[in-house]
């Protein structure tokens, strides 16, 4: 019998002339897409009217962006791609071979040559290179810091992974410190220090604590419970204002209220927990976005005991446990107590280890509460409610235990944000900030706690960076403010970890019942997005 | 308690999905030291039977009765804590969870006291699960999470083992070994077990005695072997070859 064989189209096709159709095609998608978009913009005028303006040059660029970027990726990309492997499918990691070609000594040295020169020059970069380019030399400047600590990541990576829980902990207590001693060598003064650290400590260092801290508090009712909590930040909006309250009306102290934010959010998430006890997965999602709202118009329309939209100001400060304070006015403050120069980032610091502390403690009740009847059970709620009530479990209960847990932490995190700002008001609490703590959750790898900080750290250090790359302002003009593009990348960064990595960055779960030894279930037999 | 005393009465129940009466009014006894086979075709009402115990759907007329307590109306979870243990229809384990793990979750209502001496018995019983201590349910076999099942049960140390359709697709052997498993626990630990099958054969052949369900009747009842030699029954359930 002859064998009939047709014709195909891609085999005959060279991926050059593939690559030029794909493009076209691309093209074509993107001028569709962004012809409203990009190329129209509704615009008020002088005397108030509507008006389009045309950008036209625009969804040009846009749109020859699009095609380049297409026919880079089928001509040259796509081939690489397969020859290389690149991408480990089982982990989705890049594969030994490739990251090895990639941190190579050689290019360790330059960036780190690169690092000091640049550093060296750093006062005088302005002058030498005109701001336009001393931009560009910070930004490589930090790509080139990046490189070189990736390199060094890389090298001692075994060692890294085997104690990554104390390493981190070990990096993050040493945080302020390192930064204070970099700035004040690099300023010449101890003040210097001081003051350079406060961003680096506030921006960074705290503001992204706060946000592990809520991620992980959310963990217990997303990641271990199973209940899809849309409504989260109402807890921290809770917690935050029963300490600005209870601290501006009665003066009551930080560890007083600390905890007794925590009692008042826990008592809410019960209160929550009651009428949703028979919802599960989307029903449960609606309820909880709606708790999350109610309590947000609430804050903003109980004037009287709110403020309103207003919000509450002049929030009394954390003192150093009663010992001393941190107004620079009071008889005990830090620096007269201990002689030392006056400075605002003593505070700072002094927040940054509460925080870390907060973090910890909240990683360590986790941790135990997993090995325990309470927590074992929150588990195995989240995989089948009906064979729980079958053992014996009331289900009633543990959900309720979860919805409480989880809400704590969030008021612990509320009234640690509420000293941290002293102030706080509604806008502070919107629905957004629930999905980006969901976001962490996911992106992290729902029950992980290492995956969650990493993700923390990524998406809120991701948008401080984006406060720090001025030098786009050349680029795209001085209109640019690259920090609103914060939520692109947020929705980037989400798509590449979900298509590469789809249970999270650490997709693997540790068991908690053992016969003999410890061994870790593998990422590959976990469900997707799940735990 | 003394063997041939009454455990489980469940006396004229009946159950309703929405409007539909799915038990109409049920009477099954089960005795210390015994095991009960129900029979029945698809639909008959059998798991529903073995779920109204268990109190979801709650019975809405008659009593059942364990061990001289009325559990009518009580709560699911109350329900399990008189030591009655599940092997629920469908297996439930939790698939996510290892096999230690799934065990773990048995032990819970005995508070983790007899632990490692029940999970010996278990594995002893069921030695394939040991070989599997550290896999995720979700990954075993449909034999293995039936064994799976009946093992997270009787971690509970229950008087009374309920097993909805313990053979449902399970190859002829499985089904052999886990029907070895109940009649040794039966025999050795003098367990309780009130099972539910559609493997009329194999249920009746191991049974002390057995009930034959119709339409949400209890239509008739014996010993296994009276059961197994009635025409009728024969002709209803066991024609065909024996599964």
């Amino acid at each position: 019998m002859a064998v009939t064989t047709s014709p195909e189209r891609d085999i005959v096709a060279t991926p050059m002339q593939r690559a030029t159709r794909e493009a076209l095609y691309a093209g074509a998608i993107a001028l569709g897409l962004f012809v409203l978009f990009i190329g129209l913009r509704t615009d008020q005028n002088i005397s108030n009217e509507l008006i389009l303006v045309q950008r036209w040059w625009l969804l040009a660029v846009v749109v020859v962006l699009t095609m380049a970027g297409r026919f880079l990726y089928v001509a040259y990309g796509q081939p690489f791609l397969a020859n290389q492997k690149i991408v480990d499918v089982a982990t989705g990691l890049l594969p030994q071979s490739m990251a090895a070609r990639f941190f190579r000594l050689p290019y360790f040295i330059a960036a780190v040559v690169t690092v000091a020169v640049l550093v060296f020059l750093a006062g005088s970069l302005d002058g030498l290179l005109g701001p336009g380019l001393a931009g560009y030399a910070r930004f490589l400047r930090a790509l080139a810091t990046i490189y070189a600590l990736a390199s060094v990541m890389f090298y001692f990576r075994t060692f890294i992974h085997a104690h990554f829980s104390a390493l981190g902990i070990t990096a993050l207590a040493l945080y302020p410190i390192i930064v204070v001693l970099v700035l004040a060598v690099y300023g010449g003064s101890v003040a210097a220090g001081f003051q350079g650290s406060l961003k680096w400590v506030d921006n960074y260092g705290i503001q992204i604590l706060i946000y592990v801290m809520l991620a992980w508090g959310l963990n217990i009712v997303v990641g271990l419970a199973g209940l899809l909590d849309l409504g989260y930040v109402a807890f921290y909006a809770v917690g935050a204002y029963a300490y600005a309250l209870l601290g501006t009306q009665y003066g009551l102290s930080f560890w007083i209220l600390l905890p007794a934010a925590g009692a008042m959010a826990a008592f809410w998430g019960v209160l929550l927990g009651f009428p949703v006890l028979r919802l599960r997965g989307d029903y449960l999602a609606i309820v909880t976005l709606a708790f999350g709202e109610i309590i947000r118009l609430v804050l903003i329309n109980w004037r009287e005991v709110t403020n309103g939209s207003a919000g509450i100001s002049g929030i009394p400060k954390v003192t150093f446990f009663g010992l001393m304070s941190f107004n620079v006015s009071d008889p005990n403050y830090i620096a007269k107590v201990l002689d030392i120069a006056t400075s605002s980032a003593y505070y700072k610091i002094f927040l940054y280890y509460l925080i870390l502390g907060l973090c910890l403690l909240t990683a360590f009740v986790t941790i135990r509460l997993r090995r325990m009847p309470v927590g074992r059970a929150w588990e195995a709620l989240r995989e089948d409610e009906i064979a729980c009530r079958s053992l014996g479990i009331n289900t009633t209960t543990t959900k309720l235990t979860a919805f409480a847990t989880g809400a704590m932490f969030g008021g612990f995190a509320g009234s640690f944000f509420a000293a941290r700002q002293g102030f706080v008001s509604p806008e502070s609490f919107i629905f957004l900030e629930s999905a980006i703590i969901l976001a962490i959750v996911v992106l992290g790898g729902m029950g992980s706690l290492v995956g969650i900080a990493v993700a923390a750290m990524v998406m809120i250090g991701g948008t401080e960076v984006l406060r720090e790359l001025d030098f786009l302002k050349q680029v795209f003009g001085p209109d640019f403010t690259p920090e609103l593009y914060r939520m692109l990348l947020f929705g980037m960064a989400m798509v590449i970890v979900m298509l590469w990595k789809p249970r999270g960055f650490v997709g693997s779960r540790e068991p908690t019942a053992f016969l003999k030894e410890r061994r870790a279930v593998s990422g590959s037999f976990t469900k997707e997005g799940h735990g | 308690m003394m063997a041939g005393t009454t455990l489980l009465d469940i006396k004229g129940v009946q159950t309703y999905y929405g409007n539909i009466r799915a038990l109409n009014g049920v009477d099954v006894t089960v005795k210390q030291g015994e095991i009960v086979a129900l029979i029945g075709a698809n639909g008959a009402g059998k798991s529903t039977l073995m779920m109204t115990i268990f109190g979801a759907p709650r019975a809405r007329a008659g009593t059942i009765t364990f061990a001289g307590t009325d559990i009518t109306q009580l709560p699911t979870h109350e329900i399990a804590r008189m030591r009655i243990a599940q092997s629920p229809e469908g297996r439930r384990i939790f698939p996510r969870m290892t096999v230690m793990e799934n065990l773990q979750m048995g032990a819970s209502l005995d508070d983790l006291k007899h632990y490692d001496e029940d999970v010996e018995k278990v594995f002893t019983l069921f030695p394939r699960l040991k070989e599997r201590i550290a896999q995720r349910g979700g990954t075993l076999s449909g034999g293995e999470q039936q064994m799976l099942s009946i093992g997270r049960a009787l971690m509970a140390r229950p008087k009374l083992l309920l097993l909805d359709e313990p053979s449902l697709g399970l190859a002829p052997l499985i089904v052999k070994q886990i029907f070895d498993a109940i009649r040794e626990l039966n025999r050795t630990q003098g367990l309780t077990v009130f099972l539910v099958e559609q493997n009329a054969f194999g249920a009746l052949k191991l049974a002390t005695r057995g009930y034959v369900m119709v339409n949400g009747n209890v239509t008739m009842s014996g010993t296994g072997k009276e059961l197994l030699a009635d025409p009728d029954v024969r002709a209803a359930y066991l024609e065909g070859g024996h599964h």
